[in-house]
């Protein structure tokens, strides 16, 4: 072997190496410490008695009806937002790839989506009140023009006002997720299947939805996740009296209501797979689109 | 018999011409190819032709049809993008069934028709493979065949191999120029490629700047560039200005030596300036003979390519390119050399403009 | 060129209605203190609050703690995983995904369990330990925000060489990191910084089970009780968030390979 060149090697754990290990330490001694030995206790915690021994008999008592309802209530309150966060979502998204506008429309918008996903917890249940509690602008502006919104059975502080609430976040969430797939789509797409003889809505129904749908159903999937594990604006708006599953959580690190510690812990086991799942459908689905859309 | 016609085809955005007063008749079975730089309007024609834009002026005639303002995906006009387009969803089956699921045909006739179009482009194995699982030439086939399963009336093709390897670029342009000789059908080929024109055309249409420069074969185009763009834009091209002395005899003054034009010079005056096109492979190294043109100059530069030997000889102002195929027997001249060129009466081409 | 679709000014213009309506709803009604008249009488009261004060400076102080440790923890990270580890990328990114998919209640919930009087590590047993607590549950929920803001910073520089330069002339890693490396990638440190101080100082959630004295749990309890001050609260939260993001479109104009990564 020539003198003059060394080989270089690629071992895992080298003395060069070394330095890097210590470099990136902290980050993990962090990620551990503060984010995955939290969750870790409370998933064991879940499976275990007064005593310390293991049972399954706190994600029997899930199963209780009012805990039962309190998912079943959050399962809906995200399903619904994540239904019409993503379907307006969408909607803007398209407006704002291939509706044609002003050049100037797109930065703005998507900086706003980016502010607007951000606002979301107290503030921004007041700033609803302030718009559709009973004196809000629009309440008072609709009563104006005729139309009593409390009359006719509408309150802010119910599960549709919480909903339509969270649409503040939800949409702009989507349309910062799913505008990278709709840049994807490409013109030429449209232009072949018009030159094979298709018509708009054949192109939309045999080759752009079917393209888009695992961007889309990913995004709502994140939205329903993002809803799901929301307390903030919840606690702010509605409070006790829409007992969703972070609301009743909160109770319950709070002031022990179920006088069961271990149940809190079920309770945030049923959170944490749900949400879990949720994402880990997004990223598989997210995947799959980036491959088509490259 | 023309096939497809346009006449008088103009497209302005605004104030912008971007196509000008495009006239053509394109015979059935041709191959004509747009040939320009960006920017020339060759593309623009093409999707006028396809029909995703709508001419400002003129008509648009296949077979004495007026379909100017027929939609797109009424025209049956197969298409070839330089970035494939095929869908990304789909397999390639699927794909080049495309056109014929849409019109309503029957799964069986559908299935022997894209075996037919697989087996034309040699690619029947991949016919369950997606586009990410295909290389750019394969891509391409698949979309060529996509383009052809219905048996559209015209075939367009725009830019096909600007997005592909060399090497791959020359293989598929004979197998498309094969392909569409066996078939028969009328073909326009956009490219920037000069080569590629002249290799595939029947006939090539130049264009620069919105407007036609010359139409003609690549024989004709090549050896009779009609004017300075041309001859550039198309080879290497040594252009020198001449002094006319004698327009009815030919007689003209390149930098102090005496030459003979054969034609091109029907409409001058003597003491006008013209300029003059002079391919490099017409030019032959040493002093001429009866009938032929001689100049005289100093060997700049030789570069030897192999089988092409490339000699520049200054003139007084001017540099001449001489291409000269390697002689075993008669090594090239040296730099700073004297020496004297000789061309036939034949090659020198007058241009048009100045 | 394409024409617009009315389809999509429609679109626009109903989604511009229903994300402008709350924000001018709420500045009007933060101006209506005053019986019958339009003031600043709530944005005057509620600045001369000392509770507001108090709490927004305590929130300001542990953003600003949040951001240091944030960097301190995400810049050698991923300048080492970019130069030396890349096979541990994928588990780095991971860990950053984790605080999107752990809801803050759950973590929250976690930090009390196993951080209380009775673990090895009594952090809630005190002050200064809760706030300790809180800080890092902070620099956890910034994370994914911050690491990806700095590796995209790496990314856009030649970290190799500019490594190697520096180590030819002399230089130990930490003036590699902190003279060569920070510098150069500024301004995707300041974005994260700006996403951190605007997700901090509106948080609620870890704040309030922890027993902070935190701006997120001082908004709560205004709106439990005043009601025109929420109002004039919200208005300046969304203006704390559009300036920090308008702020961090301004400082990516200017950085090398700046791009939206969102």
């Amino acid at each position: 072997m020539s003198a003059i060149a060394p080989t270089v090697a690629r071992p895992r754990i080298t003395l060069s190496n070394l330095g890097a290990w210590f470099g990136v330490a902290p980050f993990f001694i962090f990620a551990l410490m503060f984010l995955i030995a939290p969750t870790v206790y409370l998933l064991i915690g879940a499976f275990q008695n007064h005593d310390g021994g293991f049972t399954l008999d706190n994600l029997a008592r899930l199963g209780q009806p009012s805990i039962r309802n309190s998912y079943l209530l959050s399962i809906e309150v995200s399903f619904t937002s994540a239904l019409f966060g993503a379907l307006f979502g969408l909607c803007l998204a398209l407006a704002i790839v291939r509706g044609g506008l002003p050049g100037w429309l797109r930065p703005t918008l998507m900086t706003f989506s980016g502010v607007a996903s951000n606002f979301a917890g107290v503030p921004l249940a007041f700033a609803f009140i302030a718009t559709l509690g009973r004196m809000g602008f629009i309440t008072v502006l609709l009563n104006n023009l005729g139309l009593d919104l409390y009359a006719a059975g509408f309150n802010i502080f119910t599960f549709t006002g919480l909903t339509l609430t969270y649409l503040y976040f939800q949409i702009p969430l989507m349309i910062l997720v799913v505008t990278p797939a709709l840049d994807g789509m490409k013109r030429e797409w449209n232009e072949a299947a018009s030159m094979l003889g298709a018509s708009q809505a054949q192109y939309w129904r045999m080759v752009a939805l079917p393209v888009l749908w695992p961007s889309i159903l990913g995004a709502s999937l994140l939205l329903f996740a993002n809803a799901f594990g929301a307390i903030a604006t919840a606690y702010a708006l509605t409070g006790p009296s829409l007992n969703i599953v972070p609301i009743l959580l909160y109770a319950q690190i709070r002031g022990d209501v179920l006088h069961d510690p271990n149940l809190g812990y079920a309770l945030a086991l049923g959170m944490l797979l749900i949400t879990g799942l949720s994402n880990f459908a997004y990223i598989v689905l997210r995947a799959r689109s980036e491959r088509w859309l490259k | 018999m023309t096939f497809l016609n346009l006449a008088g085809v103009q497209k302005s955005y605004g104030a912008n011409a971007v196509v000008r007063n495009f006239d053509l008749d394109v015979t059935r079975g041709e191959f004509v190819t747009f040939l320009g730089p960006s920017g020339c309007g060759k593309t623009t024609t093409l999707r006028m032709i396809a029909g995703f834009e709508t001419p400002s002026a003129g008509e648009i005639r296949i077979e004495g049809r007026d379909i100017t303002g027929l939609r797109a995906n009424k025209r049956n006009i197969g298409m070839v993008f330089q970035a494939y387009a095929l869908f990304p969803n789909m397999t390639v089956a699927d794909n080049v069934g495309f056109g014929l699921k849409v019109a309503g045909r029957a799964a069986p006739e559908i299935k022997s028709r894209v075996d037919e179009m697989l087996e034309m482009i040699k690619l029947p194995h991949l016919r369950d493979r997606y586009p990410y699982q295909l290389s750019g030439g394969q891509q391409q086939r698949v979309s060529l065949a996509r383009a052809l399963a219905p048996s559209p009336q015209i075939l367009l093709l725009d830019e096909p191999l600007s997005a592909l390897d060399a090497r791959i670029r020359v293989s598929l342009r004979e197998e498309i120029r094969a392909l569409q000789r066996k078939l028969g059908i009328t073909t326009i080929f956009v490219t920037h490629d000069q080569e590629e024109a002249l290799s595939m055309s029947d006939r090539i249409v130049v264009m620069n700047d919105g407007a036609i420069e010359q139409i003609g074969a690549p024989f004709e185009i090549y050896n009779l560039p009609r004017t300075r763009f041309v001859a550039s834009f198309i080879g290497t091209l040594n252009v020198l200005d001449a002094a006319v002395i004698d327009p009815k005899s030919g007689t003209i003054d390149i930098e102090g030596n005496k030459v003979f034009a054969a034609r091109g010079l029907e409409n001058a005056r003597a003491g006008e300036t013209r300029a003059v096109a002079l391919r490099p492979e017409a030019v032959r190294i040493g002093p001429g003979g009866e009938g032929r043109n001689t100049l005289e100059g100093v060997i700049e530069d030789v570069v030897f390519l192999g089988s092409v030997v490339r000699v520049r000889m200054r003139l007084k102002q001017n540099a001449l390119l001489i291409d000269t195929f390697n002689d075993s027997a008669a090594p090239p001249p040296s730099r700073g050399q004297s020496a004297q060129v000789n061309f036939s009466r034949n090659d020198l081409i007058v241009l048009a403009d100045r | 060129m394409k024409r617009s679709s009315p389809g999509a000014w429609l679109a626009i213009i109903l989604g511009v209605t229903y994300f402008l309506a709350p924000l001018i709803a709420t500045f009007e009604f933060s101006l209506r203190l005053k019986r019958g008249e339009y003031s600043f009488e709530a944005y005057r009261l509620v600045f001369e609050s000392g509770n507001f004060q108090s709490s927004f400076l305590y929130s300001t102080t542990v953003a600003l703690a949040t951001i240091v440790i944030g960097v301190a923890l995400a810049v050698p990270t991923a300048y080492w995983v970019q130069l030396r580890l890349p096979r541990l990328r994928g588990l780095v990114e991971f860990i950053t995904l984790l605080p999107l998919v752990i809801p803050a209640i759950v973590l929250v919930f976690g930090y009390i369990r196993l951080y209380d009087s009775s673990s090895v590590l009594p952090l809630t047993g005190s002050a200064f330990g809760t706030n300790i607590l809180l800080t890092l549950g902070y620099v956890g929920l910034a994370m994914p925000y911050m690491y990806r803001s700095v590796d995209t910073g790496l990314r856009a520089i030649d970290v190799r060489t500019l490594t190697e330069a520096a180590e030819s002339q002399g230089a130990n890693w930490p003036t590699i990191l902190l003279k060569v490396i920070l510098p150069n990638i500024r301004s995707a440190i300041l974005s994260g910084a700006f996403l951190t101080f605007a997700i901090v100082i509106g948080e609620f959630t870890f704040a309030s089970l922890l027993n902070r004295p935190a701006f997120g749990p001082y908004l709560q309890l205004i709106g439990a009780s005043r009601a025109y001050e929420p109002a004039a609260l919200a208005v300046m939260a969304f203006a704390i968030t559009w300036a920090c993001m308008g702020l961090i479109q301004l400082i990516g104009r200017g950085a090398p390979g700046a791009q939206d990564t969102r």
